[in-house]
């Protein structure tokens, strides 16, 4: 009989550098059960709204989390001017669109380096961040930062972006895409690439649904739940279509991150090509009174702010609720039956974001 | 573009028959918040069938427990030890019950009615009109 044994991965590990920790339950070198714990680093943030105004905590939303910082920041703002029947102008609808898909091409991009590195393919690791890159200029040169942006703000957006910068992206993205051609073609077709993550970390259709996958996770498995399809923001007047593998397995989501960094470089394009004049934004006036859950698609998956005001400069609740807890489930799902040395491959392919889970 | 959003106020002993209907129907559980009251808490649970947003709200005392649905749901578990560890919310027959343990913050049960402080809501215009007339007639010389 196999002898059990208890490994702790994690809060500190080589390829999971985030503070979340299993205690992987193992018979011989095959993982029988997998306990998370979380919490290590909780921030309390969604408490923060006792003691900020509703309008200046569209900055502590930014400080959610480094890798979709302008997504939270956005779902925020939405929620708020929901509930205050704030009509944004049009472009900073547009703004919001470019900004929030350049946030999803620098995730995925950043993942696809972080899971060469797990599956120790280090020289692909380092171009895949050296081509991250371009976005972070662009996004320095439109928003005056490199990850926490600050442009959201309730009634629209703080910067513009001028059209014939907007021209310039799209000519970058461009470039960058021929590179990222280049860079994928190793992830989709090298034999120790696939060795790694095909047919490892599989989770079935039925199972994802069930568990609440949400995301790539979800896509990958052959789920097509994205929020861009509800049409906020810009993506209404845009061509969203989600990007959907069967498989199911580590290789899938890879495939997935891949599609969907060169859809939002298409989404950007259009966006670019339908931006209108006038204005980025409106004066808010009063306070919010009442409640609204907005739901946002982030790299990872359906995040939702929710928001509830009295009526006062202060609201009564605020709550996020990010796709990486929806998808803790899942991840103990798949990591039961699979080897340890697949643990690390497994649950970088779930793109877990801690610094979301532990606002 | 406003996504319409149903909210149902339900009785806490439906609630496991209303969920395992949903999840019959194919609904997905999008997530389970809870908001503190100033004597109670409110919990709501989203769910999602081809992005129709439809939320169940129970209220409850802090006294009250409330039944798990992880046996429905079973990712609903995660949600419901938050909501224990950070309210203080007695939710019975979890699936996976970290008793406690899932949030180890410095302290206790931080979302508890007896921990949040509420924001006022605002004073109707006309009483803070009704206020300063009155602060003014009895400031005015020669009305003592």
């Amino acid at each position: 009989m196999a002898h059990r044994n208890v490994i702790p991965v994690g809060p500190q590990h080589p390829v999971l550098p985030e503070p979340i920790h299993f205690d992987l339950v193992t018979e011989d070198e095959r993982v029988i059960d997998a306990i998370p714990s979380i919490s290590y680093v909780h921030r309390g943030l969604e408490r923060l709204v006792e003691k900020r105004d509703f309008i200046d905590f569209a900055h502590v939303a930014d400080r959610i989390c480094g890798l979709c910082s302008f997504m939270h920041s956005l779902g925020y703002c939405q929620a708020v001017e929901e509930i205050m029947g704030i009509e944004v102008p049009q472009r900073a609808l547009y703004l919001r669109t470019i900004w929030a898909e350049l946030s999803r091409i620098h995730s995925h991009i950043f993942w696809l380096g972080v899971a060469a590195d797990a599956f120790g393919f280090e020289s692909l690791f380092m171009q895949a961040l050296r081509l991250r890159e371009p976005v972070l200029d662009i996004f320095e040169e439109t928003t005056g930062a490199r990850v926490i942006l600050g442009v959201c703000k309730v009634g629209g957006v703080r910067r513009d972006i001028d059209n014939d910068s907007l021209k310039g992206i799209v000519t970058r993205l461009t470039v960058l895409k021929a590179d990222l051609e280049e860079i994928c073609n190793v992830f989709i077709n090298d034999y120790s690439v696939r060795h790694r993550l095909s047919g490892v970390g599989f989770i079935s259709r039925e199972d994802a649904y069930a568990l609440g996958c949400l995301g790539p996770m979800a896509r990958a498995s052959g789920l097509a739940i994205d929020m861009r399809a509800v049409g906020y923001a810009a993506y209404r007047y845009l061509d969203v279509e989600p990007v959907v593998e069967t498989a199911g397995d580590c290789y899938a989501r890879c495939l997935v991150r891949i599609r969907e960094t060169f859809h939002a470089i298409d989404l950007i394009r259009q966006a670019a090509g339908k931006t209108p004049e006038g204005p980025i934004d409106v004066k808010v006036t009063g306070a919010p009174d009442g409640e609204y859950y907005s739901r946002v698609e982030q790299p990872r998956g359906e995040v939702i702010h929710y928001v509830k005001g009295n009526g006062s400069r202060f609201l009564q609740r605020f709550r996020v609720r990010v796709p990486t807890f929806s998808n803790i489930p899942a991840m103990i799902k798949v990591l039961k039956g699979s080897e340890v040395a697949d643990v690390p491959n497994i649950i970088l392919s779930l793109d877990p974001c801690i610094s979301c889970t532990e606002r | 573009m406003s996504e319409p959003q149903e909210i149902e106020a339900v009785e806490k002993c439906d609630l496991v028959g209303i969920v395992a209907e949903l999840f019959s129907e194919g609904y997905r559980l999008v997530q389970i918040g809870c908001s503190t009251l100033p004597s109670a808490y409110e919990l709501t649970y989203s769910f999602d069938r081809e992005y129709r947003f439809r939320n169940l709200r129970i209220t409850v005392t802090p006294e009250e427990s409330v039944p798990s649905i992880s046996v429905i749901y079973p990712g609903a578990f995660l949600y419901e030890n938050e909501i224990h560890d950070l309210f203080g919310v007695a939710i019975t027959h979890i699936a996976v019950d970290y008793r406690g343990t899932l949030y180890r913050t410095a302290l206790g049960t931080p979302f508890s009615v007896d921990n949040v402080k509420l924001p006022e809501p605002p004073k109707p215009k006309a009483a803070v009109e009704k206020q300063g007339v009155a602060k003014e007639r009895a400031e005015a010389p020669g009305t003592h």
